[in-house]
């Protein structure tokens, strides 16, 4: 199995009170995998997540990457944030050279690969602005940008389209679809929308909270092009808020 | 036309200065010996500017100045990088800097006479000392708050030090520290003067000691009023300087 997590147990201490953000937590996934963790605030799906990046360490238990332990995190495993991360010092072009600066690569090199990426993310033509002449969702495909252009085996991505509007979400959704078929990514996306994780993965890990523990995997059984619209969309999504407890117990019949 | 109106700003506040310091002259008792009219300090500055005495002291005090602040920052920028790092060290240092800080350089300068002698170096000094701290102290602080999430890509794409440090520290701390290099100018400006006024036998300083044993108090006035002109040109050209590499960011913060 290319990512094996065993038993994983996270622990905090907030405000004197002992809380559980993962508890016995197991997980597999496959290379090439979009796997989405859904669930509430407080699921411990962030956590996870900053565990199998290697922001932090779990308590108990172990997590591999290929078989090896994650200790740290790794250019060859990049994280996408909420808020992006960009440098507002650099401009667009820059930004993205950033993971390839440390990577040795030579300037000319860089250049030509910073431009396929911008181009890939439909920036082309912003490769001058600075990350505050942009909008969230401009910047946002600057980070992906810079992300790709290191070619990393998995993307991780916390929340990624949280802070923006919900048209320019799922515009982004459907980009990140194509470029995740594309580029043969392993991507490991945390979200807390049931549309947007039905919308992109192969399988949904469905996490609830207090303790934050993993209570179903739900495999979505969709095409690679998806529809929002469509019946089998809605029926998957559907069967996504069953496992909230979201759907009313009495089913109410209506006609518009 | 923002330009024009603070330009009319500035003449009628120094029409002002010149009209009140007038006043007290026609009105006042004392000897124009003692207390000169406006005009007399413009002809005291121009008599100094003819005989080159002006131009020599200013080129004395801009090249202690110049010595002192930019050794000053440079060295404060490069501790302060260094302590904002390691907040664990800073927690024993910070005491001795507060103890140091509220000191006033001049307090230093019979010590500083003492081991350097009179001429270029103490004022250097005091200067150097009264631009330090507050720059060391706003990279600490600059450092200590750069947001999380650069060191978090910092790492995840495996830039480490010394390419941390020059790549996303400094330039992440940059706009704060350069607010503490801006204070610091007019601090440092300031201790110039005094520096002089005891550690030197040139310079613009010492001018206002000369004019003072002298009793040329027209010199004396017209010398006050250089150097504050100086102060706002420097603050001027600072100014700028902060704002071109501030442009850089990507505009306003």
């Amino acid at each position: 199995m290319y990512i094996e997590v065993k038993d994983a147990c996270k622990n905090f201490v907030q405000d004197g009170k002992e809380f559980t953000a993962l508890d016995h937590v197991s997980l597999e996934i496959e290379k090439g995998e979009f796997i989405c963790l859904l669930g509430p605030s407080g699921c411990g799906k962030s956590t996870l997540l900053n565990a199998l990046a290697g922001f932090e360490k779990v308590n108990s238990g172990s997590i591999k990457i290929d078989g090896n332990e994650v200790k740290e995190p790794s250019i060859n495993n990049i994280t996408i944030f909420q808020n992006y991360g960009l440098l507002p010092w650099r401009n667009v072009q820059k930004n993205v050279e950033l993971g390839l600066e440390s990577k040795g690569i030579p300037k000319e090199k860089r250049g030509e690969i910073a431009s396929k990426y911008i181009e890939l993310v439909g920036l082309k033509g912003f490769e001058k602005r600075h990350p505050r002449q942009l909008s969230g969702g401009q910047q946002q495909r600057v980070a992906i940008a810079r992300g790709l252009a290191v070619d990393p085996d998995i993307i991780f991505m916390d929340e990624p389209f949280g802070a923006l509007d919900a048209i320019t979400r799922m515009k982004l959704q459907e980009d990140i679809l194509s470029i995740s078929r594309k580029e043969k990514k392993t991507i490991i996306f945390v979200t807390h929308d049931i549309e947007e994780a039905v919308f992109l993965a192969d399988r949904i890990v469905v996490m609830m909270a207090d303790p934050g523990r993993i209570k179903s995997i739900v495999t979505v059984p969709l095409q690679a092009h998806r529809d929002r619209t469509s019946k089998d969309f809605l029926y998957v999504r559907d069967k996504v808020f069953e496992l909230f407890n979201m759907k009313a117990d009495a089913y109410i019949e209506y006609y518009i | 036309m923002k330009k024009l109106l603070s330009l009319r700003n500035i003449i009628v506040s120094l029409a002002i200065i010149i009209l009140i310091w007038q006043l007290l002259f026609t009105f006042s008792s004392y000897s124009s010996a003692l207390f000169p009219s406006p005009k007399m300090a413009l002809d005291a500055g121009i008599e100094m500017i003819k005989d080159g005495t002006l131009i020599e002291n200013i080129k004395t005090s801009m090249y202690r100045f110049l010595t002192g602040y930019l050794t000053s920052v440079i060295t404060a920028v490069i501790l302060g990088l260094i302590l904002g790092r390691l907040p664990k060290v800073f927690q024993y240092i910070n005491p001795a800097v507060q103890l140091l800080r509220p000191i006033s350089p001049t307090a230093w300068m019979p010590f500083i006479v003492l081991l350097f002698g009179i001429g270029d170096v103490p004022a250097i000094v005091i200067i150097f000392i009264a631009a330090f701290f507050p720059v060391l102290l706003s990279t600490v602080s600059a450092v200590g708050g750069i947001d999380p999430i650069y060191l978090k890509v910092s790492k995840n794409f495996g830039i480490k030090q010394p390419s941390l440090t020059w790549k996303v520290i400094f330039p992440a701390a940059f706009p704060q520290i350069a607010n503490g290099i801006h204070l610091a100018l007019g601090t440092a400006w300031i201790f110039l003067v005094a520096g002089e006024m005891v550690g030197a036998q040139s310079g613009l300083g010492y001018q206002i000691i000369d004019a003072r044993n002298n009793i040329r108090a027209d010199i004396l006035l017209a010398t006050i009023l250089i150097i504050g002109i100086i102060g706002i040109i420097l603050d001027g050209i600072i100014k700028l300087i902060e704002k071109q590499i501030l442009k850089s960011w990507g505009g306003a913060q």
